[in-house]
């Protein structure tokens, strides 16, 4: 075994924010968040990136950060779920559809899967079931069997339909 | 507000990401416990050296058995039972280690990576012994796991009511059939997760602590420490990511780490990882049932034989799963005749406990096959064989004639189950469904349609308690003993406390699982807090509501009786004269000038009130379940699947649902894909998520839940336990379904889960099965042409 005692010192951008992280080659970009950044809403649920609880966004695509090493994100955009909120701490419209449909019971997944709903949404206002599905796929729940909050996010789908011209 | 689809309150800091789970608590100065686990599943431990990991950077503090004698007596008995063979249990193991995963020593570090580093400096030296991965290896391992008992038997029961032995002789027809269902870990997505500060100056370790059982974390520590109770405050969080029955067990992690921060001087936490779920975190383990049952030409049951081996892992400090799982077998039938026999072994597995139904999905799997049967054998309908045999709608309270797990006779409260049946098939269009099957079998579509029904022990006892509080501002505070993992405590209690306060549910606050706030708790687990939690939340308010009445009745020169809370005030009924709730509250709490309480006022506007129901309460549940197999990759394709539950009393409908479509949720994974897997020897073989499958929203089918409410007698609410509901039927209904698919090939399932592999070897067996067959039939009809 080898102990790394060099660090870096990187910059990179969080939430919007520019930040500076001084990190050892192997910490993981889960463990800076959550420990040198305080961003507590990612969370760590297999930490071998099956589980998708950790996932956040890396310049607009969904990324385990459990299997990121801090210093590969030199410049690069980081979104975590504590970006989502609108101002004054109001739910945005997936979140509010979240709570509208039990989404989630215990919430240690759900910042995940809301940033990989954000992503699609971003990309696809208007995703069908099937689409919802595929995109949430990476991510396990053990509380909800899914079904609440694949509606939950349908329902943003539709809502934005109607909206829609 | 009872019975209202009220949204969760929870959800406003969960969604976003401010929840405050364990490993999120800021605790300044805080150092990472990491932890040394068994290679072996059976060894001595000849020696321990730590001395290369103590030095390792950042590390504070390596520890052995040998260095914390002080807190390693053998644990007390959790739940005794004159079955139950005592086995020693130690926070650390002194001479031997029983599985792999059993904790051997910790590290602590300032980090967790540096923590981690140096367990990998700990040398264990070990000196194996053969171990046992399976309950048939245990019976004739050279050297029994618990060497002073002789043998592998943790426990050895029998229960019976009616005469089986004269029932089996005199039956028309009788069955035999073996049976074997294996499940796996809770697996929720938080670990298991401590953290605790030791404050010198009021002499307490303050421990924050992942768990169903706060009160009896708490318990098991003061023990352990030989320090009162009130020395120990333990703080289950109000954010903990899913407990599923493995968080209402003991861990030796969670005797170590406030010990630690004791002893170091300074807060110290450990989180579970993932591989560590796998190998240290209590699981289900397999159990092989051998049945006998007489029944008549109609089909009516007779009489029943259960003799089960259950798997109980390296201890046992309890036999709630074989209890509730033999229990659990008889279900929503009457049997007039039953012996239920069961021998719980011990093997070098991480210790059993409760998952997720907790034996009730092996008991229902049991009954349901046996009822598919005699279907088969009669050539009846599945779901029409069931509905000869249920208990009719007017015969409860229902005897079934066994003892539940909690020692109270095994007497069913109240239910419908042919109401719930007829409906489940009317949702379905059950007729419709077999015209479909006969449609899609002409196509060459291999469909089936699987039933079960199911009754489910709810709501134990001995207690749980609420203490309900009018604050001096007029908001009222819950406070309940057991914590919520994901359930909605804080949405669904103050609906109650608001319903018999007659104040607006957003007025009351919930604060859950702090040991510090309430003397007394059981915890959150065998879906009991809503049948115990939820009627000592409505008699401490109606407690709370009188003390109000009474103090400010001659203020407003009223009898309490004329009182009643309306619009956030204290109002005399019918008339306009009114205090609002936050000047009464002030007034009965702080005082006011000239106001005189009446004499034996007992200050406060609080109450503490516990619920101790008479006996557990039994919720009910249908599934029918449609699928499609593909012969070719052993796939299941679900096509429908109507699931109908009845738990009494529903409190929150949006939240029920929730619970029943998770529990479904786990139930199929169980059926279909999970499996914790050992050697022979123990070793175990599933380990990361990579070769343990949960399914995802793309296995997941959508699922259509219907409704029947048939209130329990047993408490004022009329309510029962919904968190399991949704999983025990499920193995049952997905390989009755399967099975019925596969009909054409032939093919019997006794086993559970199916996985794909399983499934193919079955249908490929059947088939060279029904090819031989041909081909002696062939040489058959040869031989007879040629006049052989």
């Amino acid at each position: 075994m080898t102990t790394s005692t060099t660090t870096h010192t990187i910059d990179l951008t969080v939430n919007g924010i520019p930040r500076q992280v001084t990190v050892e080659p192997r910490t993981l970009l889960a463990d800076t968040l959550r420990t040198q950044l305080r961003l507590t809403g990612t969370h760590l649920g297999c930490e071998h990136g099956v589980c998708g609880a950790c996932t956040v966004l890396v310049d607009g695509e969904p990324a385990r950060s459990c299997l990121l090493f801090t210093v590969s994100l030199v410049g690069r955009s980081v979104e975590t779920v504590e970006s989502l909120e609108e101002p004054g701490g109001r739910l945005n419209p997936l979140q509010q559809s979240f709570q509208d449909h039990h989404g989630l019971q215990c919430g240690f997944c759900t910042p995940g899967i809301l940033m990989s709903l954000t992503a699609l949404l971003r990309d696809e206002p208007h995703p069908d079931e099937g689409r919802v599905r595929d995109q949430v796929q990476g991510h396990i729940c053990r509380c909800t069997g899914y079904q609440q909050l694949v509606d939950a996010a349908l329902a943003v789908s539709d809502e934005d339909a109607e909206v829609a011209p | 507000m009872i019975g209202q689809s009220t949204k969760r309150r929870e959800d406003l800091r969960l969604l976003r990401g401010r929840g405050q789970y364990v490993d999120d608590l800021d605790l300044p100065g805080v150092a990472s416990m990491a932890v040394v686990r068994s290679t072996q599943p059976h060894a001595r431990i000849l020696g321990i050296d730590t001395a290369e990991a103590a030095a390792a950077p950042g590390v504070v503090g390596v520890f052995t058995a040998a260095d914390l004698a002080e807190i390693n007596q053998p644990w007390p008995v959790h739940l005794s039972n004159a079955a139950l063979r005592p086995n020693e249990q130690r926070t650390l193991p002194v001479d031997k280690v029983r599985y792999v995963g059993e904790l051997v020593a910790v590290v602590v570090a300032e980090t967790r990576y540096q923590a981690e580093d140096a367990c990998e400096l700990v040398a264990v030296d070990y000196e194996p012994l053969p171990g046992s991965g399976h309950l048939s290896v245990s019976r004739d391992l050279p050297v029994p796991i618990h060497e002073d008992l002789g043998d592998n038997v943790a426990a050895h029961a029998v229960q019976t009511t009616g005469d089986v032995d004269a029932a089996l002789a005199g039956a028309p027809r009788v069955l035999r059939e073996t049976f074997s269902i294996n499940r796996g870990g809770g697996h929720s997505m938080e670990g298991r997760a401590v953290a605790a500060r030791y404050d010198r100056a009021l002499g307490q370790f303050l421990v924050w602590d992942a768990t169903q059982v706060p009160h009896q974390a708490r318990a098991l520590m003061a023990e352990l420490y030989g320090v009162p109770q009130d020395r120990v405050r333990v703080i289950a969080p109000p954010d903990v990511g899913g407990g599923f029955g493995p968080k209402a067990g003991k861990y030796p992690e969670e005797i170590l780490v406030p010990w630690l921060a004791k002893l170091l001087d300074r807060p110290v936490k450990f989180v579970e990882d993932r591989y560590e779920h796998f190998v240290s975190c209590t699981q289900e383990h397999l159990q092989l049932h051998r049945v006998e049952v007489a029944y008549d030409d109609d089909g009516m049951l007779l009489g029943l034989r259960d003799v089960f081996e259950h798997d109980t892992g390296a201890y046992a400090s309890s036999l709630i799963v074989p209890l509730i799982a033999g229990t659990t077998v008889p279900g929503p039938y009457r049997i007039p005749a039953l012996h239920i026999e069961f021998t719980s072994w011990f093997t070098n597995k991480v210790p059993s406990s409760a998952v997720r139904g907790a034996g009730r999905p092996q008991g229902v799997f049991v009954m349901e096959r046996v009822m598919d049967r005699i279907a088969d054998d009669l050539g009846l309908d599945p779901a029409e064989v069931r509905a000869r045999n249920l208990i009719p709608a007017d015969a409860f309270p229902y005897p079934v004639g066994l003892t539940f797990r909690d020692g109270s006779p095994l007497t069913y409260d109240s239910g419908n189950y042919p109401g719930l049946l007829e409906k489940g098939m009317a949702e379905i269009d059950y007729a419709g469904q077999r015209e479909r099957q006969a449609q899609r079998r002409r196509e060459g579509a291999l469909r089936g349609i699987g039933v079960s029904v199911a009754v489910e022990g709810v709501g134990l006892g001995p207690f749980e308690g609420a203490t309900v509080r009018m604050e001096s501002t007029g908001r009222v505070t819950v406070v309940l003993g057991a914590p919520p993992q994901g359930q909605g405590f804080e949405t669904t209690y103050a609906q109650i406390c608001a319903d018999a306060l007659g104040v607006d549910q957003d007025t009351v606050d919930v604060v859950t699982g702090d040991t510090g706030t309430i003397a007394y708790g059981v915890g959150t687990f065998a879906s009991r807090v809503m049948a115990t939690a939820g009627p000592a939340t409505a008699a401490g308010a109606r407690e709370v509501r009188d003390k109000l009445f009474r103090s400010v009745a001659a203020v407003l020169e009223a009898s309490p009786e004329d009182l009643e809370i309306r619009d956030g005030a204290v109002a005399v009924r019918g008339t306009d004269v009114a205090m609002p709730l936050a000047q009464a509250a002030r007034m009965s709490n702080v005082g006011a000038p000239g106001v005189t309480m009446p004499a034996g006022t007992v200050a406060g506007l609080t109450a503490t009130a516990y619920f101790n129901p008479a006996s557990a309460g039994y919720s009910s549940s249908v599934q029918i379940c449609v699928v499609e197999v593909d012969a070719e990759t052993g796939e299941v394709e679900i096509v429908d699947w109507v699931v109908g539950h009845d738990c009494g009393t529903v409190i929150n409908p949006l939240l029920v649902e929730g619970q029943v479509l998770g529990g479904v949720a786990h139930g199929l994974s169980n059926a279909l894909y999970e499996e914790s897997l050992y050697t022979d020897e123990g070793v175990p073989v599933t380990t990361s998520f990579l070769d343990y499958p949960i399914p995802s929203a793309r296995e997941l089918p959508r699922i259509r839940l219907y409704d029947q409410q048939t209130p329990s007698p047993l408490n004022p609410l009329g309510v029962k336990g919904a968190g399991e509901a949704g999983t025990l039927g499920v193995p049952a209904v997905i390989v009755s379904a399967v099975e019925d698919a596969l009909r054409p090939h032939g093919v019997r399932i006794d086993t559970c889960p199916l996985s794909p592999g399983l499934l193919g070897d079955l249908i490929s067996d059947a088939q060279t099965d029904a090819q031989n067959e041909a081909r002696t039939e062939a040489r058959t009809d040869t031989a007879a042409t040629a006049g052989i």
